[in-house]
């Protein structure tokens, strides 16, 4: 199978699990032999591996031949979709799109989102523009399937399949409804129906998410399959065995600090806990348009001496956190997947997660909570610090079942998927 | 003249509330009454009561010639007392039948001989006083805990003057032997004891409590004929077939519509049928078959799993932990003479809240599911642990005043 895939991010410019995926899935379907052209809207620092080509699409716009043409109507795309300009990002939420996330100017840099940043401020003008690039690559080169990920690449997806005719996949790595709650984008929300109901298949990365592509979204289940994410085999050999020194026991959450990570029932547990054992230090690491509100929060629950943010962390300051971390909890609002806990694991790190995440559907040796439940967190973060059996039986554990966790299975289905 | 020997495990345990971090220090009451509750009413009507019922018509029909034995934990006749006087009156006619043999076991249903003789002994005493008061009879046979057995049990049940003791036919056991015979202990290579030994065909005892109603089984549906056919295959002088199960397979585990109890019902009539099988209790095979050979058991078996070890109980280190903390306050608690903290303290010792903790999800997921109230063994353990700490607690406060 030849794939020609549209993706936003790659690593090493990731926002979080999206470019992970995309790294793992491109790297598994090369390494069972087929060649995958992978579209971002621009390439920086990634370098690809055999048989993955990488295509750059702002590359392929800025060419002399393309620049002179004035920006075509889009026929593909709904009218309703093709309204006045909006200014956001894609995993960013409706909330903050008008320039208000911006932190104090000391704060550490809101990296996330380099990826789509530096395109213009109207990210759908960007979506659309990817979208005429993708037909034009489709154009040119020769391929079976388009595979595309989230609803940034589906007027890209769209295009594609109508310049060469092949089957188009859509695979969702996570919804508007996760990212923002009830306060949707509604232009968001419509362009992933619409991208949904156009394409020939779905992958969904959970049951969770599968549910809420039918029922939010109205979508035929019988045409999502549900494909787990995993950790890729270099990552998953790489345990990586940590001591950690003294008794200070410290518990961890690292992510987006937004709505759909849940960034404020950890500190309402970290208050709880703090309660009964004084001595223990949580660190929130990650940057987001909640981190203002969340430093206030601390503030206000008088327990800044023991809780600190670090700030967005990049590549040896993550494993650090993690080797340093005796607990990691992931309380999120509604997490399609959830690498970051897999992650964690690897370090040995046993793990909190919330039931609202689909990787609580295939993690059996995690801890579990309803996100709201800011007792039995609490309850469940003490048990961890207080009980080290429990620790001990739950990083042992963990380590069995990440050998289970492999791209390649997940390839395997995805490649079921592409027969259909 | 082969016997049959039928016994059923009557248990449930009195299992605990939710109990978080912030109850340490604040709540010291640990059962979740309304819950127990519950499900005793569930299971005494779905099995003990219907169960019961079949039997005693069953022993009327055929005329004391067909017997069966029960043990039942005294953490079970205690919530019966409380709840369901009914149920336990009905057990009680059973017993004025004649035709039904009462074991003797820990109170607590218990690991306690693997931690403490004294708390052992005292567990066993205070069972056998009990089921002398409840159905008279003075224990002959003892069974330790999920069939749990070794030499030194074996040793110790004969000192408290048992004569007989029950065991899982394992192939550690048996080394080829075969389950129906009547054994007796050995020392170790020391000599052998008196004590005699029945060993559980686990066979033909799964047959009907795990794959009655397997419609994946081969076997499936078994029916009595088919089932006595088996049995029939096994005549032979000095011949004991030994059928144990929890006597919730019928209509619990087994429910009603599977056809548990028709096969029930006709299991003494199919069986009888042929002249020379007769049923007989623990007790009544000692004091009429001989042994034939010595089993020795250096290391501990149980009814369990594949397995047939005690992994399911103290397989981890979770298990290890909260049995190993639990028993280690016995000194403490036993000094402070307070009869509420020594019921607290003897009611964490039950098997299941160590059952509910097991991580061997994988190979024997199923049935570790089925019964085990909490949604992981993680939820178990620190629900667990909770406890003991404020258990643990109070008791050091009492120690000081």
């Amino acid at each position: 199978m030849r794939v020609l895939m549209f993706g936003w991010e790659f690593p090493p410019v990731v926002s979080g699990g999206l470019g992970t995926a995309c790294y793992g899935i491109t790297k598994a379907l090369t390494g069972l032999g087929n060649p995958v052209l992978f579209v971002m809207p621009r390439i920086e620092l990634s370098r690809p591996f055999p048989l993955l080509t990488l295509i750059s699409a702002s590359d392929i716009l800025n060419a002399a031949s393309e620049r002179e043409k004035p920006f075509p109507e889009d026929s593909l795309l709904p009218p309703s979709l093709l309204s006045a300009p909006i200014v956001l990002r894609p995993y960013l939420n409706a909330r903050q799109s008008g320039g208000e996330h911006q932190g104090p100017r000391d704060w550490p840099a809101d990296s996330y989102l380099a990826a789509g940043e530096g395109y213009g401020v109207d990210l759908f003008t960007e979506v659309r523009r990817y979208g005429e690039a993708g037909g034009l690559i489709a154009a040119r080169e020769t391929f079976d399937v388009i595979h595309g990920h989230d609803w940034m690449t589906v007027p890209a997806c769209l295009a594609a399949r109508q310049a060469s005719g092949k089957p188009f996949i859509l695979q969702i790595h996570s919804l508007e409804y996760d990212r923002s709650g009830e306060e949707i984008n509604e232009r968001i929300f419509e362009l992933e129906r619409f991208g949904m109901e156009a394409a020939d298949q779905i992958i969904a990365v959970s049951h969770y998410t599968k549910t809420m592509i039918v029922s939010r979204y109205g979508i035929a289940p019988e045409k999502i399959f549900v494909v787990y994410n995993a950790l890729s085999h270099r990552e998953a050999g790489e345990i990586y065995h940590t001591r950690r020194a003294g008794d200070d026991k410290v518990v961890l959450f690292m992510g987006r600090i937004t709505f759909q990570k849940g960034p404020d029932y950890f500190i309402a547990a970290a208050a709880r806990v703090l309660k009964e054992m004084p001595e223990v230090t949580f660190i929130m690491a990650g940057s987001g348009d909640m981190m203002p509100r969340m430093v206030e929060l601390v503030a206000e629950l008088k327990i800044g001496k023991r809780f600190h943010f670090t700030g967005f962390l990049q590549g040896s300051q993550v494993e650090e956190a993690f080797a340093r971390a005796d607990l990691y909890v992931m309380p999120s609002v509604s997490e399609p997947f959830g690498l970051a806990p897999l992650e964690a694991m690897m370090y040995d790190v046993p793990v909190i997660i919330s039931r609202q995440s689909g990787v609580s559907e295939v993690l059996k040796h995690a801890l579990k909570v309803d996100f709201w439940d800011v007792d039995e967190m609490a309850n469940k973060m003490i048990a961890v610090l207080k009980y080290p059996p429990l620790a001990g039986e739950l990083v042992e554990r963990a380590r069995e079942e990440l050998k289970n966790l492999r791209w390649e299975k997940a390839v395997l289905k995805i490649l079921e998927v592409y027969k259909v | 003249m082969p016997a049959i020997c039928l016994y059923f495990q009557v248990h449930q345990p009195c299992r605990l509330k939710r109990y978080t971090a912030f109850d340490i220090g604040h709540d010291h009451d640990y059962e979740d009454r309304e819950e127990n509750r519950r499900l005793l009413e569930k299971v005494a009507e779905r099995c003990y009561l219907p169960a019961n019922a079949l039997l005693s018509n069953l022993i009327r029909k055929h005329e004391g010639r067909f017997r069966v034995a029960f043990s039942i934990s005294g953490v079970l006749l205690d919530q019966l007392t409380t709840y369901r006087p009914d149920v336990l009156e009905s057990f009680q006619r059973l017993a004025e039948t004649g035709c039904v043999e009462f074991l003797n076991e820990t109170y607590y249903h218990s690991l306690s001989f693997l931690f403490s003789r004294d708390e052992f002994r005292a567990q066993v005493s205070r069972h056998r006083r009990k089921i002398k008061e409840l159905f008279g009879q003075d224990g002959k046979t003892f069974r330790f805990t999920e069939l749990i057995y070794n030499n030194d049990l074996a040793r110790e049940a004969e000192s408290l003057g048992y004569e007989v003791i029950l065991a899982e036919g394992a192939e550690a056991l048996l080394d080829d032997r075969s389950p129906n015979r009547v054994y007796r202990a050995s020392w170790d290579g020391a000599g052998d004891g008196r004590i005699k030994l029945l060993l559980r065909n686990y066979r033909l005892s799964d047959d009907v409590s795990f794959r009655f109603s397997n419609r994946g089984w081969q076997e499936y549906p078994l029916t009595v004929g088919k089932y006595a056919h088996w049995i029939h295959g096994e005549n032979g002088a000095g011949t004991v077939i030994n059928l144990f199960m929890d006597y919730e397979t019928f209509g619990e585990h087994q429910w009603a519509d599977t056809g548990i109890f028709r096969f029930l019902e006709k299991l003494p009539g199919g069986i009888l049928k042929h002249r020379d099988f007769v049923f007989a209790t623990p007790a009544e095979i000692a004091g009429t078959v001989e042994s034939v050979d010595s089993i020795d058991a250096p290391e501990l078996s149980s009814w369990a799993d594949t397995e047939r070890d005690l992994t399911a109980w103290l397989g981890n280190a979770m298990q290890q932990d909260a049995a190993g903390t639990l028993y280690g306050l016995e000194a403490t608690v036993k000094a402070c003479k307070d009869t509420i903290l020594l019921d607290s303290w003897r009611k964490l010792q039950t098997s299941d809240h160590f059952y509910y903790m097991c991580t061997k999800w994988f190979a024997d997921g199923d049935v570790h599911k089925y019964f085990n109230p909490y949604p992981s063994p993680y939820d178990a353990y620190i629900n667990y642990m909770n406890i003991l700490d404020d258990l643990s607690k109070q008791v050091k406060k009492e120690k000081r005043s």
